[in-house]
């Protein structure tokens, strides 16, 4: 029982863990752990009382109900606890596990939040052992290759400046079609709104634009969208540890929108890249709150429903579940909204899963899981049986999911357990059901 | 016999009282000079609004979900700390021995009472160890420190249940009661017992984050 | 050349554009932009019958092209649009468009002292630049963040020097991008390059890199300086001394590096942005003495005023007068000059300009609708429904405002002492 137990072979992890000596692991631990810790890390440490209460709170412990290894607790237990108790004396084979674990088996998605009597934030612990990892070169191949493509091209998918801007007038020709006169307006300075995506948009979600734009014209929205670097709000590095690009990636983006003077940036459906900019990114760039107000999709289409800017021609058809991403919800709060959006656009009840609000399960793929790819599928699948069965347990064929990395990851979960569901964005159904203005 | 009883109960207590005020004074201090050089970011999100609304919360049975998920924890937990803290407190032995040293004087509570409260910390424990043996998931992350911790919070109680009932040696059990009582207020500070010294600071770190920059509840 | 000496800065006003009425030929008129001298304003147009122009004072451009956008005046005067034709991209200078053509270009830039104008340019799936119609010799797998020397003489560029598997990051790890200058690339190549720049002549190239993943250092010419860092931010070279100075991250902590040597020690939660005045003999920078706590820093000191977000910031020619922007929530924003706030509070704020002589601060500002701009901590007579920068004469004693109202476009020189 343990990671040990179940390692996967990786070239970014074995790649990484085949140039450490011990004498770098014991260095690189111990430069970390006195240089970016402290009171915190070290009240956690001593004060979590082993109760096992966050062994239920946890959707990967609950999907393994026989192996008490993937308890919240055991998780912290055999990364940082080993970490600490032995001072960073552990050897390259260690590494490899604690950084599979922490890379595959936590989705940062800080339920345990709900049933640690201590307030422990096994999250942040789990940040900081990604960080280790990162210092160390130990994070797997996909996710990795995410890292450095925010470094090169800062957005996450290796799309060049041109690629970009060539499909953002791609999706405004094709929206043409449907509406005569729709801009998507480049580089529009002192615009309302600055609109921001995430790398899968442009490159294979491109439909997702396309909504935004139809939805952003047919509301009359004084809107733009930048067409240079920084219009990717995604931060994978906030996931591998390397916070130093976290930063970097987090100036980009907010010097952009600054440069154009706008009074707010909307973010498409995303949660992590939500995270990074009000709780994450912001705090390194030594900014307390977003220097630019970002509001997440759910809010700005919640603004708009209530200012009577979206008409609909018709409802979508319900009955139909929520699923409320984390870093949206537990990270922001938006679940009411979330829900007085959906019984506006649904014609039909909303069956809430048992776990609900900010008590929501993770779909599994968040904390940047998904993002390490293929050699992980199983352990994420796996993971999310605990969900599958909430899910299942709704009896709808539609799950409202306001978040990419949701999407991805519930796709594979409805597949995988074969829940005959299909999922929806905010912005899919709108788009589906609002009145175009000809 | 006497001579023993008079040290543990003179210089010995002064000792232990003084290892656990100091020290639990020191480690403060000292988590809190941490925090400052270390976590200035995190202190700077502390919000006492958001602090005492998490704090509240969690000291309500059954309101937050781990607890409600998990009733016979939250009732164990919940008399545990009650009756930890109500029976020597208020036991009119241990105010008679305030009284004698310092002439200082409150409120008690009925001898049966307290027996009884005692005899529920003692079978808190007992559950707590149960759960540590039996139950797969808290057995798996339990160590050493964890039954240290648990054993020096159970000695004083059987040992003044011992004492009391006078069921064994009373001599020697008074003092093995007072010794106990007196290990388990020093290692306050420096065993998983110091919970009890930063389990606000922590639950008020997070109701800040939550509520200050989540816009959610945290139980 | 057409320099600030050679505007009319005859006190009074002028309407440029009588009216901003859209043709009837025009199905939809996007952005106004307004040259710098403020005698020339221009919109790009989408043609009923398809198609783009721009109308400049009213008169669309000889012919219209399928697409057109980046619409943007040039120092002198000149009004420049990205535009398409027969599928290819190129950039139309008033109307004329470049001969050669690509598949893609974007990002126009032009020489703050010069007359160059050069964009980014893809071809064939290579990349490079285009510098007034002529296109770097050698291109390269990508480039981006391209920049002008001051005269435009020379251009430089971060570079992807070779191809990349997909989710090779072994091949990542051992650096494949460098700096192009005039489409030559450095001997050296780097994990990382950011933001090249310039030095006064144009002569030499500093940049940020990444070394490895942990490791920053600054690289001059393509030679990295001996001391490395946790972080850096962009370099900039002093004009006078030619010297680099970079904000540089030690222990967690921001502070100023020139030439590898710390110049501000490193005890800011944040420093960037780093500015010098002409004559090389005063630095300021944007700097947080304390988490969420923003200010300027001159020299290494810092103001005793802080927000949360500080942008903006300007220097003086002597550098006795250093401005910058303050704001709350990007909402209220305050103009702060010498280490003082202005009393006024402005929804939006631009960026502070100050006159060569006689240290007069003016900054374009909104509140609601409106915009004005205040000159030395008062706010313009005249508010409108948009305003361009305003720009001081030579002898700091006019102040140039282009702004749009009531439909039509005025340009207006007022005596900075009335204004």
């Amino acid at each position: 029982m343990g990671i040990a137990d179940r390692l996967i072979e990786d070239v970014g992890l074995r790649g990484g863990v085949s140039k450490l000596t011990p004498e770098q692991i014991q260095k690189t631990v111990n430069a970390v752990i006195s240089g970016e810790t402290g009171a915190k890390l070290k009240a956690y440490a001593e004060t979590c009382m082993r109760c096992g209460l966050c062994a239920q709170a946890c959707h990967f412990s609950q999907s393994h109900p026989d192996d008490p290894s993937y308890t919240p607790a055991a998780k912290v237990q055999a990364t940082m606890g080993v970490l600490l108790k032995t001072g960073g004396k552990v050897s390259p084979e260690f590494i490899y596990g604690m950084a599979q674990l922490a890379y595959t088996e936590c989705n940062l998605c800080r339920r345990c939040v709900h049933y640690c009597p201590i307030g422990i934030d096994t999250g942040y612990i789990m940040s900081t052992v990604r960080r280790i990892c990162h210092k160390l070169g130990v994070t797997p191949q996909y996710i990795q290759d995410t890292a450095h493509s925010h470094s090169a091209t800062f957005n996450q998918m290796w799309v060049k400046d041109d690629e970009w801007t060539d499909t953002l007038m791609w999706q405004e020709d094709e929206a043409r079609e449907e509406f005569p006169g729709l801009r998507i307006p480049l580089d529009k300075e002192g615009a309302d709104i600055y609109y921001s995506v995430i790398a899968p948009e442009p490159k294979f979600r491109t439909q997702l634009i396309y909504q935004a734009a139809a939805i952003m014209h047919a509301a009359g929205v004084d809107w733009t969208m930048p067409s240079e670097p920084g219009w990717d709000n995604s931060d994978m590095c906030m996931f591998t540890g390397d916070f130093e690009m976290m930063g970097r990636l987090k100036r980009k983006h907010f010097e952009s929108a600054q440069k154009l003077k706008v009074k707010r940036i909307v973010m498409g459906e995303c949660g992590h890249a939500f995270r990074s900019v009000y709780d994450m990114g912001n705090r390194w760039v030594a900014w307390k709150m977003y220097p630019v107000p970002v509001i997440h999709s759910i809010e700005f289409f919640w603004e708009l429903m209530k200012q009577g800017k979206i008409k609909l021609a018709k409802k979508y058809p319900g009955p139909v579940t929520v699923h409320d991403p984390c870093n949206v919800v537990r990270g922001r709060g938006h679940h009411e909204k979330l829900r007085e959006l959906v019984r506006f656009l649904v014609d039909g009840p909303i069956i809430e899963t048992a776990s609900n609000r900010e008590h929501n399960i993770c779909c599994t793929a968040g904390g940047g899981v998904i993002n390490c790819g293929p050699p992980f599928k199983n352990v994420r699948l796996d993971g999310s049986k605990a969900k599958a069965e909430e899910l299942r347990a709704t009896g709808v064929k539609t799950i409202v999911a306001p978040c990419h990395n949701c999407h991805g990851g519930l796709e594979d979960t409805v597949h995988r357990y074969k829940l005959d569901m299909h999922i929806k964005f905010l912005g899919d159904i709108i788009y589906e059901c609002m009145e175009k203005p000809s | 016999m006497n001579a023993a009883y008079e040290f543990v109960t003179g210089p010995l207590a002064w000792a232990a009282w003084g290892i656990f005020l100091l020290g639990s004074a020191w480690r403060l201090f000292s988590m809190y000079q941490l925090a400052k050089q270390k976590d200035a970011v995190s202190l700077s999100y502390m919000s006492l609004f958001y602090s005492m609304r998490s704090i509240v919360n969690w000291l309500i049975p059954f309101n937050a979900l781990g607890w409600r998920k998990n009733p016979a924890m939250t009732v164990a937990t919940f008399v545990f700390h009650i009756c930890l803290l109500v029976a020597p407190i208020f036991l009119v032995a241990h105010v008679m021995l305030w009284d004698q040293s310092f002439g200082v004087s409150y409120v008690t509570i009925p001898d049966n009472v307290a027996d009884i409260m005692t005899l529920v910390v003692i079978a808190a424990c007992l559950f707590f160890a149960g759960r540590r043996i039996m139950q797969p998931e808290v057995r798996y992350i339990t160590t050493p420190q964890d039954w240290v911790a648990l054993v020096i919070v159970l000695a004083p109680f059987l040992t003044g249940f011992l004492a009391y009932h006078q069921l064994l040696d009373y001599d020697l059990m008074i003092i093995l009661h007072v010794v106990a009582g007196e290990i388990m207020l020093a290692a306050i500070p420096f065993t998983r017992l110091s919970h009890m010294v930063f389990v606000a600071f922590t639950r008020a770190y997070m109701g800040s984050e939550f509520g200050g920059v989540r816009h959610a509840r945290d139980w | 050349m057409h320099p600030p000496a050679l505007w009319d800065w005859e006190s009074g006003q002028r309407v440029i554009l009588a009216s901003m009425e859209r043709p009837e030929n025009v199905a939809w008129l996007e952005e106004y932009h307004i040259s710098p001298d403020g005698e020339r304003v221009a919109v790009l147009a989408s043609l009923e019958e398809g198609g783009f122009t721009a109308l400049v004072n009213g008169e669309a451009w000889e012919n219209p092209f399928e697409k057109a956008w980046c619409p943007r005046f040039s120092p002198d005067g000149r009004f420049t649009a990205i535009v398409q034709q027969d599928g290819m991209w190129t950039l139309a200078v008033d109307g004329e468009a470049w001969e050669e053509s690509f598949d893609f270009m974007w990002s126009t830039q032009f020489a703050p002292e010069g007359e160059a104008i050069a964009a980014c340019i893809q071809s064939g799936g290579e990349y490079g630049l285009c510098i007034d119609g002529v296109t770097w010799e050698t291109l390269y797998e990508n480039a981006s963040q391209c920049v002008l020397s001051a005269d435009g003489k020379a251009s430089a560029a971060v570079v992807q020097l070779a191809q990349l598997k997909p989710a090779d990051i072994e091949a990542f790890k051992k650096g494949v991008y460098g700096v192009a200058v005039n489409g030559q690339s450095w001997d050296a190549n780097f994990m990382n390059c950011w933001t090249p720049a310039f030095d006064a002549k144009g002569e030499h190239v500093a940049a940020q890199v990444r070394l490895n993943l942990y490791d920053y250092s600054i690289a001059v010419d393509g030679k990295t300086w001996n001391e490395i860092y946790g972080c850096v931010w962009e370099p900039r070279f002093n004009p006078a001394t030619g010297k680099v100075v970079a904000p540089v991250r030690l222990n967690g902590r921001w502070g100023l590096a020139q030439d590898g040597q710390i110049i501000w020690e490193p005890r800011f939660g944040q420093c960037w942005q780093q500015i010098f005045s002409p004559d090389g003999k005063n630095i300021a920078a944007i700097v947080a003495p304390d988490f969420g706590k923003f200010t300027v820093a001159v020299n290494g000191k810092a103001w005793g005023v802080t927000f949360p977000v500080v942008t903006d910031l300007v220097i003086c020619r002597e550098g006795a007068t250093v401005a910058a922007l303050g704001c709350v929530d990007n909402a209220d924003w305050q103009v702060l000059v010498n280490g003082r706030a202005w009393a006024g509070v402005w929804d939006m704020a631009w960026k502070p300009v100050i006159s060569q002589v006689g240290g007069h601060v003016a900054a374009k500002v909104s509140k609601g609708k409106r915009q004005t701009i205040v000159v030395d901590g008062r706010a313009f007579a005249r508010e409108f429904d948009q305003v361009f920068d305003p720009t001081f004469s030579p002898d700091g004693k006019k102040l140039l405002i282009r702004g749009i109202d009531k439909g039509s476009v005025v340009r207006i020189v007022a005596d900075v002492a009335q204004a």
